[in-house]
């Protein structure tokens, strides 16, 4: 399958869709508020069907923070990446997919876990790794993370 | 009285003056023979807890496997019982999330009993990812450690080694003296550094 023939495919059901440059697979950007209803399109599209989120993790890019999903088409063997950008880094916000996929429950436990990016609508947001340890306060994948006592600055 | 461990050369042990200050029995007759005999049967029968976190424990498990044998000095079977076992060998990285894990282990085993940390990640935090959040820098944070044995992971020779070193320091113990470190572990002397969660006063 073609990244150029996908590309197409998914222009027919998302006319808006704006692709990024990208290596493997076709990546696709967008601001956070387009995420459920991307993923639904998707999903729901019978020339798509992209019904597996594989992978969902979350970037801190110093000015933004993005989330990533992977999807995959386990009738057609597509796959894709969305990012969504959420540049409110104070309080970061995001819609949640749990409902659409529902493996995205703990991926989205884990991100909030180390990035502290809240998904509105979850049905269980809370710490999934870090919850033993009972000095963790904040979230160490952000790059503003500061622990002056297990980590020397260099 | 000189300590003897059998086929290890004298050479290899030229630091015997520091061991005769481990000796902590005065000088009695009795006591001491007594403790002879009672640290020869301890030293030559030191069993381990099936306690392995990363590759140190394949290096440990190839220590343990018949080309090394170290059933040879009496590490001999390994228990997967703390209550059980008599030396926990630390092998691989602690984290954070298992400190209060391996924490409960040591409580759960019974006295006399040693720890031997081995491999940069237990003696120091490792190589790799000590400078972080999640990594204990060294298990000496949580429970007190007789032997350190470096590298990364130490040849299965560097673990036998670091064993008659532990051998060597169990024969220089007296029944009649609480270990020093025992003492300072349970009077809480010897602060963890990390903080343990709750679960950890399971006592």
């Amino acid at each position: 399958m073609n990244n150029e023939v996908l590309k197409e495919k998914i222009l027919a059901v998302l006319p808006k869709a704006e692709f990024a440059p990208a290596g493997q697979w076709l990546t696709i950007t967008l601001p956070k508020e387009r995420i459920r209803s991307y993923c639904q399109t998707l999903k729901d599209s019978p020339e798509l069907r992209f019904d597996f989120l594989f992978c969902q993790t979350g970037l801190d890019l110093a000015d933004q923070f993005q989330v990533i999903y992977h999807l995959e088409s386990t009738e057609f063997r597509y796959v894709i990446v969305l990012k969504a950008s959420i540049p409110n880094k104070e309080n970061p916000e995001i819609d949640t997919v749990s409902d659409i996929y529902r493996t995205a429950e703990f991926h989205e436990r884990e991100i909030y876990d180390f990035f502290g990016i809240h998904f509105k609508q979850h049905p269980d947001l809370r710490r999934i790794f870090l919850d033993e340890i009972s000095d963790m306060i904040g979230h160490p994948f952000r790059k503003d993370y500061k622990d002056e006592v297990n980590i020397i600055e260099r | 009285m000189g300590i003897k461990i059998k086929s290890m050369k004298k050479n290899d042990f030229r630091d015997n003056d520091t061991l005769e200050l481990f000796k902590q029995s005065g000088g009695n007759v009795l006591i001491t023979t007594l403790d002879e005999i009672v640290n020869w049967g301890r030293s030559n029968s030191i069993w381990p807890l099936t306690f392995a976190t990363s590759c140190c424990g394949i290096e440990m498990m190839a220590t343990g496997a018949s080309r090394h044998d170290f059933a040879r000095f009496g590490i001999e079977v390994y228990r997967a019982s703390p209550r059980q076992a008599d030396v926990i060998v630390v092998a691989g990285t602690i984290v954070r999330k298992m400190a209060p894990v391996l924490k409960r282990l040591y409580d759960q085993m019974s006295d006399p009993k040693y720890v031997i940390a081995m491999g940069a990640c237990a003696v120091s935090g490792g190589p790799f990812y000590y400078n972080t959040y999640s990594v204990v820098r060294g298990v000496e944070h949580v429970i007190p450690v007789d032997v350190y044995v470096p590298g990364c992971p130490p040849r299965p020779e560097a673990l036998l080694y670091g064993v008659m070193q532990l051998q060597r320091k169990i024969k220089s113990e007296t029944m009649r003296l609480t270990r020093d470190r025992d003492r300072e572990y349970a009077e809480g002397t010897i602060p963890p550094k990390f903080k343990l969660s709750k679960e950890e006063d399971h006592e």
